[in-house]
């Protein structure tokens, strides 16, 4: 469903992303882990289009996100929804308004309509009665879920989470894992993670792949990733602070 | 012989500096003629944001009454006074009405409006993306396939360009008022003179002078404002920089606009 082929970025002298290959298939939960500065985000905004490689492909769905014009790249996004790392949610725009935004913008139905599947995509994340506050109203952990029920309001096919757990307490954190895996079940996405919470990856990952210096160093299960030989991911998931991998 | 070393490298820096900065503004305004070039595309293929650019037109344009009143105010009637005391010195006081009349429509109606609008709507554009931007907010736009541009800039691009017009005949009117009050209220001249002489020394095309140069300033003030935002670095001092900068730039491309098409429409 996703292909990310030899995909090379750069921002001036900084090379952020150096020949990441990465194959996500439908159905399939992908987390990408990697330490900050790793590019995990860059290769995300790769996946949905919003950055472009200096060298290299991103094909989805038979796609090839370079060859795609401005309508061809938005109607490849309806297919997306993205979770933003602080959620991202309009400032000016009331709960209800910010999740049924791309019904607003890309149907015909009326506002009643929309408010209606707001609603429901409101209950689906475990949100009641929040529909006319405002995102300043909200802890970080509903603004999250309103980021989610706003990623889900057009049956999207593939979900992007960016850092779905960062800023939250870890019981905010374990329910918003558990949000990702029972959405996940009960609307078969395809979903792609970044993260660098271990236990988070873990719980909602079928395959996990560790993004170091611009590369995926290493791919597999999450058992497998228990287990793993190399030093580095070794060091990465144990949270070491001893290792080949020195704090910047 | 280490000294003459010494300032070659002292030289080399400096035009090193010198050439780093000139081709960084170059770089600039190849940006914002690019932003202008995509902001007009996207003026004219539909959707229109209708309720967006309204809602803005309300912001820049109703928001800023005020300022622009008491600006224009307060410059017709210093204006009138300050003629006042020089042409009294060659008995040319009723002259007043003319002076301000023309200096309100072709010059300081929509130069002082302009720099108004900056200084408030242009602030405010630069500092509301600027914060959109760096909390992902215009990424979040993309990835729910609206392109940022129609959505966010083309509304207020419109609105400040459509806004700015009719500030400025505010201006106008509202300039001219105050020098007629301190003119003939005040130092007591002739009203029937007084406004005789303002309209036959001005022409239709005085006013219109001053309505195209408010309408450039309009679309210098939205474009500068919305380019500054949407291309914030670097959270909350980002959000600072392109705030001071969106003012900074605006003042500085109208006074600058502002002479050539003073030259232009002489």
């Amino acid at each position: 469903m996703i292909e990310v082929i030899d995909v090379h970025k750069s921002f001036g002298e900084l090379q952020v992303l150096r020949g990441v290959n990465l194959s996500v298939e439908k159905g399939e939960s992908m987390t990408v882990i990697g330490g900050s500065g790793s590019g995990k985000s860059v290769l995300l905004k790769h996946i949905i289009g919003l950055l472009f490689p200096d060298k290299g492909r991103v094909i989805v769905d038979g796609q090839s996100l370079n060859d795609l014009d401005e309508y061809g790249l938005n109607e490849l996004r309806k297919k997306f929804g993205m979770l933003f790392q602080m959620a991202a949610l309009f400032d000016s725009l009331t709960v209800w308004e910010n999740v049924g935004f791309s019904l607003k913008q890309h149907t015909n139905l009326s506002d009643e309509e929309i408010r209606k599947i707001a609603t429901e995509k409101l209950a689906l994340v475990g949100l009641k009665d929040v529909e006319d506050k405002m995102p300043a109203e909200l802890s970080g952990g509903m603004k999250k879920r309103v980021g989610l029920a706003r990623a889900i309001c057009m049956d999207a096919a593939i979900i992007l989470y960016d850092e779905p757990t960062t800023g939250l307490d870890p019981i905010a954190a374990d329910a918003i894992n558990d949000l990702i895996v029972d959405l996940r079940k009960k609307l078969g996405v395809t979903s792609v993670t970044i993260t660098h919470d271990m236990h988070s990856a873990y719980k909602i990952s079928d395959r996990i792949a560790m993004l170091y210096k611009g590369e995926i160093l290493e791919i597999g299960t999450p058992d497998q990733i228990r287990d793993t030989k190399n030093p580095i991911v070794h060091q990465f998931i144990t949270g070491s602070a001893v290792g080949p991998i020195t704090a910047e | 012989m280490a000294s003459a070393v010494e300032s070659r490298g002292f030289i080399n820096n400096v035009l090193e500096t010198v050439g780093r900065r000139t081709s960084s503004v170059f770089v600039e305004i190849g940006a914002v003629l690019i932003f202008l070039g995509q902001t007009l595309r996207w003026t004219v293929s539909p959707p229109f944001y209708w309720k967006s650019a309204l809602k803005q037109m309300e912001m820049i344009g109703v928001d800023s009454v005020p300022v622009v009143l008491t600006t224009a105010l307060s410059t017709g009637m210093v204006l009138a006074l300050q003629s006042y005391t020089g042409f009294k010195r060659f008995g040319a006081e009723t002259l007043i009405g003319t002076v301000v009349s023309l200096s309100m429509t072709r010059e300081l109606g929509p130069v002082l409006t302009g720099l108004m609008v900056a200084g408030r709507a242009g602030a405010s554009m630069a500092a509301e993306l600027g914060t959109m931007r760096v909390t992902e907010q215009i990424d979040a736009l993309s990835t729910l396939a609206t392109n940022p541009m129609k959505y966010l800039v083309v509304p207020r691009f419109v609105a400040s360009t459509v806004m700015m017009f009719f500030l400025t005949v505010l201006g106008m009117i509202t300039g001219i008022a105050g020098g007629y009050f301190v003119g003939v209220k005040v130092l007591g001249t002739n009203p029937v003179t007084y406004i005789d002489n303002s309209i036959n020394y001005t022409e239709v095309k005085d006013i219109w002078f001053g309505l195209i140069k408010a309408l450039v300033f309009g679309a210098v003030v939205g474009l500068i404002g919305c380019y500054k935002g949407f291309n914030t670095e670097g959270g909350a001092e980002g959000v600072g920089k392109a705030t001071t900068g969106a003012v900074v730039v605006s003042c500085m491309l109208i006074l600058i606009l502002d002479y050539f098409i003073s030259a232009l429409l002489w």
